[in-house]
């Protein structure tokens, strides 16, 4: 009796919570749902159409390419970002106003608004009136709103800009929870500094640059405001990336089922990637077959030898 | 293996306003243990520090044998450092992390092989070579890690940087001992830091006892328990410390709170000093003992711990658990005489003498 009446109190304590996900998340999400299986002619006039939008949009050849180029986007930037932060972290003073000062510089870019970035950036390349852009000029001609590569060049070159700092703050702050002590261990050891990076710092990383990863896939793969500012998609569909895509759907051609379906893809993809990276990731974190084996073995081993072992000694 | 001198050693974080480090002269003598012994930022870490080269020291030098390190990089020395926690490189298995050290010394891998099987029998490690150190227990890691030490052919000492902190506790006792069997078997020069009295008396040749920066005593854990030096040797060893009280000799008689307490072995005494008798050495009397209140007492299983008054003051005393004792009342105590010490400026000069006269009414 007593516990159930306990029980049924527990799941009022959750109810806040699940009413505000409710809200947030799962709600939005059926609706999203809702519109992805019917075709929605007028406000009083609906057609179920069952998975028809969802075959549409993973057959549309548009919607393919924009995916590749989601791929290579986020592969580009990750491939830039993760060792770039490695390198800016390690490059930090570790104390002293030098380390606040180098953390608000290394942050800036963080605390500004994507479209902003957008717009500077669309500034920034501009092949009469942009640093970068008259720059480049001076070797080669650089057109972002005419030659595909350089608007990819320059789409790439904004990401690592604006987020690379947060893989460096996230590396960082990892760097500075390694204690002293291994730092000192490795010195007496006579590890080279390559040594110290291989088999201290890096392992101590590992979570936080899963975090830093999934973090900076997530983001990139949803990449909007940015190159839609900077580049609109264009030159043609050179940097229409996903998202672009679905805004054209949704807001410009106002296709509510298609956009459904099309968003409900693109989540699921997300789901998938960061599912992936984090199993592998955490690969060797979980208790497995192979070192549960080792473990009983082990526990055995000494469960044998703890009591001679405290006798005796 | 070798004997290490330190020379006028000193150490300051802050450019010489103070010193963390006070000026030291010590020698290591090879193949003894010590301990170093002292509360928390008494200097224990930073002496420990200054000799495996983490930290170089403001003044003073270093010798191994006769030549000078104190300039040589930590790698080049050959000292060997266990910290508080298990330091190991997670991502390697025990075997890689015991060669390590010899890889990065470019030794020869016939001789980091018969090295690492050398240690790893030493240290019965050899069934878990193959696995990770993460999945072993903490009194394990920390045995890979002073393997990762050991395994060095030319190490001198091996630096113990409270070693048991993060240990079960049902593990200390056995790592504690199983480090002193290596000790026998390895005859390295051992030098073991830690703030735990039992950790240090029960480990070491010698005990250096350290506060604020000095070495306030050097010995056996014998002799800080029976002869301190110092006032600090009374109250930091032993559970509970010392008892002390003001005292005044005058033509060679100790007084305290206005009893005789007795004379001093030192005819030549005078004046205000300390008189430190630790709780054991507080025994009952049927008589020719100063009269004591008794005002608490707690029977500890293997002893009772009676709380005495003398006037204002409160004392000690360590009692076997069958002598009759009870709170309220007013019994007959002596101070040991030979155990009871007289202090000046927290120096030992001297103690009671021994004589069944020397205790007055």
């Amino acid at each position: 009796m007593n516990t159930k009446k306990k029980n049924n109190r527990a799941w009022f304590l959750v109810l806040p919570v699940v009413i505000v996900v409710a809200f947030t998340a799962i709600i939005p999400l059926m609706t999203v749902a809702n519109y992805s299986v019917q075709d929605v002619l007028s406000p009083t006039n609906r057609v179920f159409v069952g998975l028809d939008f969802f075959r549409q949009i993973a057959t549309d050849p548009s919607i393919i390419a924009a995916f590749q180029r989601n791929i290579i986007f986020s592969t580009q930037i990750l491939a830039i970002e993760i060792p770039l932060g490695i390198i800016i972290a390690k490059l930090m003073p570790r104390q002293g106003w030098k380390a606040a000062a180098a953390l608000v510089i290394v942050a800036i870019p963080l605390i500004i608004p994507w479209n902003v970035v957008g717009t500077t950036w669309r500034v920034f390349a501009r092949p009469d009136v942009g640093l970068l852009g008259v720059t480049i000029n001076q070797f080669r001609p650089f057109d972002i709103g005419n030659t595909p590569a350089d608007a990819w060049f320059t789409m790439v070159l904004m990401d690592v800009w604006h987020w690379t700092p947060l893989v460096a703050l996230l590396v960082y702050a990892g760097l500075r929870a390694i204690p002293d002590a291994y730092y000192q261990a490795a010195s007496i050891d006579g590890a080279s500094a390559m040594s110290v990076f291989r088999f201290v710092e890096l392992p101590k990383l590992r979570r936080v640059l899963m975090i830093a990863l999934l973090l900076r896939f997530m983001d990139s793969f949803m990449i909007y405001a940015e190159p839609y500012i900077l580049t609109g998609g264009g030159p043609g569909t050179a940097t229409e990336v996903m998202s672009i895509l679905l805004a054209v759907i949704a807001v410009i051609q106002f296709d509510l089922g298609q956009a459904a379906a099309f968003s409900l893809i693109y989540f699921l993809i997300i789901q998938i990637f960061s599912f992936i990276f984090f199993t592998v990731l955490t690969l060797d974190q979980r208790p497995g077959p192979t070192p549960v084996k080792g473990k009983g073995k082990r526990g055995k081993k000494h469960l044998a030898e703890e009591p001679t072992g405290v006798t005796n000694e | 293996m070798a004997k290490i001198e330190l020379v006028d050693i000193a150490h300051s974080y802050d450019g010489g306003e103070t010193f963390a480090l006070k000026k030291l002269n010590m020698t290591w003598e090879d193949g003894k243990a010590y301990a170093l012994l002292g509360p928390s930022g008494c200097g224990k870490t930073t002496l420990l520090n200054i000799m495996s080269g983490l930290i170089r020291p403001s003044e003073g030098k270093i010798l191994v044998d006769g030549v000078d390190i104190t300039d040589k990089p930590t790698e080049e020395r050959n000292i060997a450092q266990v910290f508080q926690f298990p330091v190991l490189y997670d991502t390697m298995t025990v075997r890689k992390n015991l060669e390590f050290p010899l890889k990065n010394r470019k030794v020869p891998a016939e001789k980091i092989n018969e090295r690492v099987a050398h240690i790893a029998d030493l240290l019965d490690l050899t069934d878990d070579l193959d696995v990770r150190p993460g999945k072993l227990r903490s009194d394990l890691q920390q045995i890979v890690s002073l393997g990762r030490g050991l395994v060095r052919e030319d190490v001198a000492a091996i630096l113990f940087d409270e070693p048991l902190t993060v240990i079960d506790q049902s593990f200390k006792w056995t790592l504690r001992n199983r480090l002193k069997r290596l000790h026998l078997k390895t005859g390295v020069t051992l030098v073991y830091v830690t703030h735990d009295q039992t950790e240090a008396l029960t480990f070491a040749d010698d005990v250096l006892l350290m506060r604020d920066g000095e070495v306030v005593q050097v010995g056996s854990a014998e002799d800080l328990f029976l002869n301190p030096s110092h006032e600090f040797s009374g109250y930091f060893i032993g559970s509970p410390g010392m008892n002390f009280m003001e005292a005044t000799v005058t033509d060679g008689v100790v007084e305290a709170h206005g009893v005789a307490v007795g004379k001093a072995t030192d005819s030549s005494l005078s004046g205000p000093h300390r008189l430190g008798v630790r709780p054991e050495f507080v025994e009952p009397v049927s008589r020719g003992g100063l009269d004591f209140s008794v005002t608490k007492v707690e029977n500890r299983g293997g002893f009772q711990l009676a709380q005495l008054k003398l006037a204002d003051q409160t004392i000690m005393a360590k009692l076997a658990p069958d002598v009759a004792i009870a709170e309220g009342d007013t019994q007959q105590f002596r101070f040991v005489p030979e155990k009871t010490y007289l202090f000046k400026d927290e120096r030992a000069v001297g103690a009671l003498k021994s004589t069944q006269s020397g205790v007055q009414k």
